[in-house]
């Protein structure tokens, strides 16, 4: 029986002969990531425990994102528990705000994660990286904590489901919205402890950024990690940010023969669609698999629109949003609020004139922070508010009151939609 | 460990902003978190749960974020342990590296709000007193079952280290 590329990468790591899915293992890690939520519990536990010093200061990244910059008193006190530690470790990855980004949306593009890497970080988005074709998993604080320690987590080895998109791809239909079709599909346990892997001509088409947005929300369906095996796509990224040529078969951990799913690697499932029919999917409240087409909700009138997050605050959906923006006003009375996920996404759309035309429509530009996502602050939803949002969850209260609405899009109808003032398929505005 | 308290029963896919909201982030410590447990959904929770009571829960308890708030905004509120038909990942390890004690049952649907429950952890068995029924769990698997008794992660990697 061969194994899947994600078992691939465990077996590599765990410095075993075979191993079975079910099966618990200690595996080291390449990188263990931390933020201003989750890693001040982690550092507390590691000093509680009587530790001196981290494993490998190379191996540990810190970003403060959620809060930061921070948003009140006690965030502030959070964000420098973070730096403190950093400093007092040495950790060189730690990215203070002017060089922080969304964690999800920087550490790829600082080069920090390469195809076959074991990551873990104290964020559920972790399981974002798999679309480098690594294993990156989202843990809790203290799995943090024992990283901190000796560069290991458990595991128990998960089975996979393989997710095959055929066909071809309308206009304005994105990874977010393959990704929201999925978990419509299969609910949101339909991929419980599972690995989701994401294959068929249609994924291997798609650009990075829209398989950074599939394999984020991969956990929306309850799974361990979203992965993609690398391809020509993946290798000329990790060139661009690395600066290096690497082939499959020069990977960190790999044998040669490369980061690929054998022929006879065990699925527990495997689903097959043809996509070629799909419309711009919405989730709508209050879970992420409440999922309709976006031309079923015309009559939904939206408060606020949000684009940005770790699924979606990339420059190619920062782009799509300022096609559709572009010389138009946004509806009076609507916010519109558009977050670049770094500062590097931030200084090219500077430049290359989105920033304008986002400001020009009556839009937000802000720094980069995951903020209104979880309801933290930059965009909270008071009581009766409805939000539309390129984020990822939708439940109650998550942007704030919990008598607010949260429906999840791709940029295009996010973009479209802050015209109009309601849910709008982008062809609405687009096509005349 | 013999657990006996009165039910709180929940639907399915309880989430970890229901359990404690991300405004809330702001602190580790389980008593403040607990005092916001499950607001969003179940304003009076808190004030209700007396020491010792338990969370009975449908399908993928503690789905969403990785929060290890989120366990421990449930320790620190009161409750004692979590039944629910199945768990969420994360939540499911931060319940084991924190020591919240949860069971999986199927069974889990036929506890009813209110019930008084007697839970022999180490057995996985259930005792339904209000109902007078009893119910079978999914035994914790060695490797889990050694973390927990060396109480929690730290502990068992702090033990090993020596």
């Amino acid at each position: 029986m061969g194994y899947t590329i994600a078992e691939k990468i465990l077996l590599a790591h765990a410095g075993r002969k075979d191993i079975r899915q079910g099966e618990f293992i200690e595996a080291k890690i390449d990188l263990a990531l931390g933020n201003d939520i989750t890693a001040p519990l982690a550092i507390a536990e590691f000093k509680k425990a009587g530790f001196a010093k981290v494993f490998d200061r190379n191996k540990i990244v810190l970003v403060p994102d959620h809060f930061a910059p921070a948003k009140d008193l006690r965030s502030a006190n959070q964000c420098k528990i973070l730096a403190d530690f950093a400093r007092e470790q040495k950790i060189k990855n730690y990215f203070e705000v002017g060089c922080m980004g969304i964690e999800h949306a920087l550490l790829p593009e600082m080069g920090l994660v390469l195809p076959g890497d074991l990551v873990i970080g104290a964020d559920s988005h972790t399981c974002t990286y798999g679309a480098l074709g690594c294993y990156a998993t989202g843990v809790g604080s203290t799995d943090l904590a024992r990283a901190f320690v000796d560069g290991k987590c458990w595991l128990k080895v998960p089975a996979s489901i393989k997710f095959i998109y055929k066909g071809k791809l309308e206009k304005w239909v994105t990874g977010k919205d393959l990704i929201l079709y999925t978990i419509g599909k299969i609910g949101v346990d339909g991929a419980l402890y599972k690995i989701m892997e994401f294959t068929g001509a249609v994924i291997h088409k798609l650009g990075m950024d829209d398989r950074f947005a599939m394999c984020n929300m991969a956990i929306e369906a309850g799974a361990r990690v979203g992965i993609i095996e690398p391809d020509d796509v993946t290798l000329d990224y990790v060139k661009q940010v690395t600066g290096k040529k690497i082939k499959t078969c020069d990977m960190r951990h790999s044998t040669c023969g490369g980061f690929k799913s054998d022929k006879d690697a065990h699925y527990e499932k495997i689903y097959e669609w043809d996509i070629s029919q799909l419309q711009p999917q919405v989730a709508c409240p209050h879970l992420p698999s409440n999922v309709k087409s976006a031309l079923e909700l015309k009559d939904v009138k939206i408060d606020q629109v949000v684009i940005g997050s770790c699924t979606n605050g990339r420059i190619s959906d920062l782009r799509i949003a300022a096609k559709i923006l572009k010389g138009k006003k946004i509806k009076t009375g609507l916010r519109l609020i558009i977050i670049p996920a770094t500062q590097k996404i931030y200084l090219q759309a500077v430049r290359e004139g989105l920033a304008e035309i986002f400001v020009r429509a009556g839009g937000v530009f802000s720094t980069p922070t995951c903020g209104p996502c979880l309801g933290g602050h930059m965009g909270i939803l008071t009581d009766g508010e409805v939000s539309l949002a390129t984020t990822n969850r939708n439940f109650i209260g998550r942007m704030g009151s919990p008598k607010s609405f949260v429906y999840l899009s791709n940029p295009a109808v996010a973009a479209a939609s802050a015209v109009t003032g309601r849910i709008t398929h982008p062809d609405e505005l687009m096509i005349s | 460990m013999i657990i006996k308290g009165k039910v709180h029963k929940f639907g399915e896919d309880i989430n970890t902003d229901d359990i404690i909201a991300a405004k809330y982030l702001v602190s580790t410590d389980s008593k403040e978190l607990g005092r916001h447990c499950m607001e969003s959904i179940r304003p009076d929770f808190a004030a209700k749960v007396a020491q010792g009571d338990i969370i009975v829960a449908g399908k993928n308890f503690g789905c969403g974020s990785s929060r290890e708030h989120a366990p421990l905004a449930i320790k620190g509120c009161g409750i004692a342990a979590v039944v629910a038909k199945s768990f969420a990942a994360i939540f499911f390890r931060n319940a084991i590296n924190i020591g919240l004690p949860f069971l999986e049952s199927a069974d889990a649907d036929k506890i009813k709000d209110g019930d008084l429950l007697e839970i022999d952890l180490a057995g996985g068995i259930i005792k339904n007193l209000s109902q007078n029924e009893t119910y079978n769990t999914a035994a914790f698997p060695e490797f889990l079952q050694e973390i927990v008794s060396r109480g929690g992660l730290i502990n068992y990697v702090k033990e090993r280290s020596r």
